[in-house]
């Protein structure tokens, strides 16, 4: 019972790092990495949570989340394809904006600190183990990542996009609008990225606190090296986080652990994402144009 | 239709006409929100800049908050120089606020002449620790430093609650906060009648040296010339993996040292609030400075004017003081943007038709 216990709690801790990871790859296949991952989540969990509270529906809640993603995305786009500036700054500028925004109207509305409960998503097939999950999760592996591989490895959109981020100047030539391609990319991958977020507020706790990301943003760049940009490898990274971290919560109310500091074993799945990386991080090929802006001349 | 077209010579008028126009345009973005949230925009700005310079016990105030955006400061610029993207000095910022608080409550009996070095010692052999690891996986195996130096973040942060819900609980106040350092380590005030602290001196000692070394030395051009071309570094006999390591563990060692001061100088204690974000406001600072380190002295100072003006307005107005982290943002985004318009120029045109 216990094993069927760690796989569902993975197939749950899992689903925003898919959506988000997946976000990432479309956004650095077409050649932008984007450091605002962790502010779009928070943004997307923040205001998911807040319409879905004012419509009385998680759904409208998680297409509002969708929203941010796109108009976070569109930032990032103005920033880094437009102008051109540094992507780091320009994605750790998009997430503290977005963290502090969200928590400045959290606090003009609620008075910060925890929040009232709203409707939040329910479990499909109830009392089956480990069937018994969100919709959102059942999407994300049976649809987002399937269908974004496709996209990606068998479209002419990916063809576009990947040719993009590999070499701009050739895309250029051959006809794609590399403006535009990085912008579709950017906004769609951010939509993804934000409705990860809302994961967190709408199914998983059914309100939002602060710092509810902690850092998952992070997590799905690591993840997206990790796999080298694949989206199916990104999959199963999220698993390997999302597995020691329920694996961790298992362990934390045997005995055998009960001595050990609860927060040092929450530390652990980002420590063993980084031996991940360190272990099958060596040396990979970015994508060609990675973080490069570009400008015909 | 608006194309950037590449600058020749940067005409004289242009730095200050560009800094207008970042003032101006963050002013009507975050007016906008201020609005939103039922206050009136001049007068929001006014106490956000203008107030809290108006006493001596404020503009302490204000230097007390520069302090920490000192050393995140310069220890992002001086990574960033040489081309190693640290992004973890929240979390190395937090290691050497442990390592000084662990010397602190463990020889509690020292006196000031040995703790004070001992702690600043504690806080910058935390943070270099912090980020050995990152570093070394970039120098050898060219792991990107940026998801390295970030997911160590969280691990810090959880690291510094797991010390004080375990075996650094105040066995007093049963809160998660750790004992108080012994007196020997709390910094001395050197202001009078403010709180500004050893760690401020510290800290514009630093600057000062970085200034010196990185732009005067022959270490500060290879640092340099392996943050701007590593490839041609490397042709010219710099060695680019020591310099990067160095550069790396400079960088964690001077974020642990802000942890120490923080710690030493303001709390005396260490809590989960130790760090308000002063790590990836560093990032801010940083940039914002261009990376120089009397920019940073500069911009920590009017970040953190803004800072201590949107916590009293957040009392006096009802308008929560997060407005000043969205200032802060608003201003990073707009400046790195605006100052594009250094090396390019706008050239309004009509669309061209394009032969078919």
């Amino acid at each position: 019972m216990i094993a069927l216990d760690v796989i569902t709690a993975t197939l749950v801790a899992a689903t925003p790092l898919v959506y988000a990871a997946t976000g990432e790859v479309v956004t650095e296949r077409a050649g932008v990495l984007n450091l605002g991952i962790e502010g779009t989540m928070y943004g997307g969990a923040f205001v998911g949570f807040v319409v879905a509270g004012s419509a009385h529906s998680a759904w409208v809640g998680l297409l509002a989340a969708a929203l941010v993603g796109v108009l976070a995305g569109a930032l990032m786009g103005l920033l880094t394809v437009t102008i051109g500036v540094n992507q780091h700054v320009a994605g750790i500028g998009t997430t503290l904006l977005l963290i502090s925004a969200s928590d400045f109207v959290n606090r003009l509305r609620y008075g910060g600190g925890s929040l009232k409960h709203v409707p939040k998503f329910g479990l499909l097939f109830k009392d089956v183990p480990v069937a018994s999950q969100y919709l959102l999760t059942y999407i994300a592996f049976l649809g987002v990542v399937p269908v974004a591989w496709w996209i990606l490895q068998r479209s002419g959109i990916g063809l576009r996009i990947r040719a993009t981020g590999e070499n701009p100047e050739a895309a250029d030539v051959a006809g794609i609008n590399v403006a535009a391609t990085r912008f579709g990319a950017l906004m769609a991958g951010s939509a993804l990225m934000a409705i990860g977020g809302a994961f967190l507020s709408l199914a998983i706790l059914g309100t939002f606190t602060l710092n509810i990301t902690a850092g998952r943003g992070w997590v799905a760049i690591a993840l997206v090296i990790f796999a080298r940009w694949r989206v199916g490898a990104a999959m199963f990274g999220a698993l390997l986080f999302a597995g020691t971290d329920a694996l961790q919560l298992q362990l934390a109310i045997t005995t055998a652990f009960a001595d050990v500091p609860r927060e040092l074993m929450i530390a652990l799945p980002y420590l063993v994402v980084i031996v991940a990386l360190a272990i099958s991080g060596r040396n990979v090929a970015y994508p060609g144009a990675y973080l490069k802006p570009y400008r015909r001349s | 239709m608006i194309r950037l077209v590449q600058r020749g010579r940067e005409p004289r008028w242009l730095v200050p006409v560009l800094a207008f126009a970042v003032l101006l345009v963050t002013y009507v973005l975050t007016a906008a929100m201020i609005r939103g949230a039922g206050a009136n925009p001049l007068a929001v700005y006014q106490r956000y800049l203008i107030t809290p310079l108006g006493t001596k016990t404020s503009v302490g105030e204000v230097l007390l908050v520069a302090t920490p955006l000192m050393f995140t400061g310069l220890s992002v610029a001086i990574a960033f120089r040489a081309g190693f993207y640290n992004i973890g000095a929240e979390g190395q910022f937090l290691a050497g606020a442990v390592a000084a608080t662990f010397v602190g409550i463990t020889f509690k009996e020292l006196a000031a002449p040995v703790a004070i070095p001992l702690v600043f010692a504690a806080g910058a052999a935390g943070g270099a620790a912090w980020v050995v690891v990152p570093a070394l996986l970039r120098a050898r195996f060219r792991i990107d430093e940026v998801v390295t130096t970030l997911l160590l973040n969280p691990v810090a942060l959880l690291s510094v609650q797991g010390l004080l819900n375990g075996p650094w609980r105040n066995r007093k106040t049963h809160f998660p906060e750790s004992e108080k350092i012994g007196a020997g380590y709390v910094l001395p005030h050197v202001i009078p009648n403010t709180r500004v602290h050893l760690g401020f001196a510290v800290a514009v000692a630093i600057a000062i040296v970085m200034w010196v070394v990185v732009g005067r030395t022959p270490i500060g051009l290879r640092l340099r010339a392996v943050g701007l071309a590593p490839a041609a570094a490397r042709f010219n006999g710099v060695q680019v993996e020591r310099t990067l390591l160095g550069a790396a563990l400079v960088s964690g060692a001077i974020a642990g040292l802000g942890g120490a001061s923080q710690v030493a100088g303001l709390q005396g204690q260490l809590t989960g609030e130790i760090s308000a974000g002063f790590g990836y406001t560093g990032i801010v600072v940083a940039t914002l400075a261009a990376l120089s380190s009397y920019g940073v002295v500069l911009v920590a100072a009017v970040l953190a004017d803004i800072l201590v003006g949107a916590e009293s307005t957040s009392r006096a107005l009802q308008l929560p003081p997060q407005m000043g982290q969205v200032v802060t943002a608003t201003v990073l985004l707009v400046t790195v943007s605006v100052s594009v318009l250094r090396r390019y120029r706008l050239r309004f045109a009509l669309p061209r038709m394009r032969p078919r």
